[in-house]
């Protein structure tokens, strides 16, 4: 095989074109290297050609965006590489978002790998971390440098079917992929050596970083509970016996929302838990141990609380994304809201 | 989840087990549940006394509701 032929993606800026005010540039291609290609040539050290750069205008790219792929695709096609390389476009959002989906088109259409660079806080970084390789970069051209050096290894390896190690070794940005492998310590020691290193106030490195959670501030509290309607919520897994919508065991993608207003008492008979993540014995056995219907039941007869909500809300909290998560509820607190629940009871196994 | 319904301007009680990760989550108003597979219940009881246990929880989580705070706070006994 022959030097490995690379296309190379930028934006109007890093082409030389001019800034903001030529930003609507429409796609163009120059064959060779153009701008930072010279530095990634470099760092191939004839390994690679870059045999031609497709260039196209950040914001001609974001408001065209359809048209725009469509053009990059013909003319990347037509110089038969083995490889595409954008940006890097560090911390800028639009390019970003344009470096991340060229790559992924190209990766999608044309079946050949693409790697790309940006600043972790780039919003392209949400968007394509999990299907492109993305090299972590600074914040500013200024890493330029820095980025080929970890770009350019990785290419290789992409283009020759290599295995990649991982986010940290590479130096791309973690795709959220957990890979099993063996190691010759066992997990109890590995957690006592990084307990210890903690409680030294040592640096230690986590086996599974926690994702980073935001904060709401407290609603006002309600004032007369006689007068309230309560609605239920629970990620125990609760759902009318049979599972009807087939919410999964775990890593739920979906939520329900079922009619309670002719249940006094949930039962074996009526309800199950379709949670895989705990014992579904007792849930089973009797369902108001994770969604307490019967009680509420109870209470609104006896006039302390005003109404229990007619419908509640379920998913299976178990290894199911944040993100997913905060779309259900996003989606059926606004229903709450219109449907007039004055406060929430959300239950978890 | 408990985050988006008290976006919305609903009050939230969250009733869980694992009082740590609610704390985590970001969940404001929390009551202690009694076990992860049954957080409202006790098989070990009689059916009436796990009725009253399951009472006992509610009416402090809907009393939680009703009291104004401005931080995280777990309802304790």
């Amino acid at each position: 095989m022959g030097n490995i032929r690379v296309v190379h993606y930028l934006n109007q800026f890093f082409a030389g074109i001019g800034g903001e005010d030529r930003a609507d540039h429409r796609p163009e291609v120059r064959e060779g290297v153009v701008g930072p290609g010279m530095a990634i040539k470099a760092g191939f050290k004839g390994q690679a050609d870059i045999v031609a750069t497709v260039i196209c205008g950040d914001s001609y790219f974001g408001e065209n965006t359809d048209e725009a792929k469509a053009e990059i695709l013909e003319m990347i096609k037509k110089y038969e590489p083995d490889l595409l390389i954008a940006g890097p476009a560090f911390n800028a959002g639009r390019y970003g978002f344009a470096c991340g989906t060229v790559a992924d088109m190209v990766q999608k259409e044309l079946n050949i790998p693409a790697i790309t660079g940006m600043y972790e806080e780039n919003p392209g970084v949400e968007m394509f971390r999990k299907s492109v390789y993305i090299i972590s970069t600074k914040n500013s051209a200024a890493g330029m440098r820095d980025a080929v050096a970890k770009l350019v290894p990785l290419a290789l390896k992409l283009v020759r079917g290599e295995e990649i190690g991982s986010a940290e070794e590479e130096g791309y940005i973690e795709r959220g992929l957990r890979k099993n492998y063996f190691s010759d310590i066992r997990g109890s020691e590995r957690a006592v050596d990084m307990l210890v290193k903690k409680l030294k106030g040592e640096e230690y490195e986590t086996e599974y970083p926690m994702p980073a959670f935001d904060r709401v501030p407290p609603n006002p509290p309600i004032k007369d509970l006689s007068k309230a309607t309560i609605g239920l919520v629970t990620s125990g897994g609760i759902v009318p016996k049979g599972n009807p919508d087939h919410i999964e065991s775990s890593s739920a993608s979906k939520y329900g929302k079922y009619d309670i207003s002719a249940f006094d008492d949930l039962t074996a008979q009526t309800h199950e838990t379709a949670h895989g993540g705990y014992d579904p014995v007792y849930a089973n056995e009797d369902p108001d141990r994770v969604l307490p219907v019967d009680i509420l039941r109870d209470l609104e007869k006896e006039g302390i609380i005003g109404k229990l909500h007619g419908y509640f809300y379920t998913t299976v909290g178990n290894g199911t994304a944040v993100a997913s998560a905060k779309k259900f509820a996003e989606e059926f607190s606004q229903e709450l809201k219109a449907d007039g629940v004055d406060a929430v009871i959300l239950t978890s196994t | 989840m408990v985050k988006e319904i008290e976006r919305v301007g609903i009050p939230v009680v969250h009733i869980c087990t694992v009082v740590p990760i609610s704390l985590t989550v970001g969940a404001n108003r929390i009551v202690p549940a009694v076990a992860i597979p049954h957080p409202l219940g006790d098989p070990k009881l009689e059916i009436q006394e796990e009725k009253d246990l399951r009472r006992k929880i509610i009416e402090k989580a809907l009393r939680a509701l009703t009291v104004e705070i401005e931080l995280q706070t777990v309802f304790e006994d």
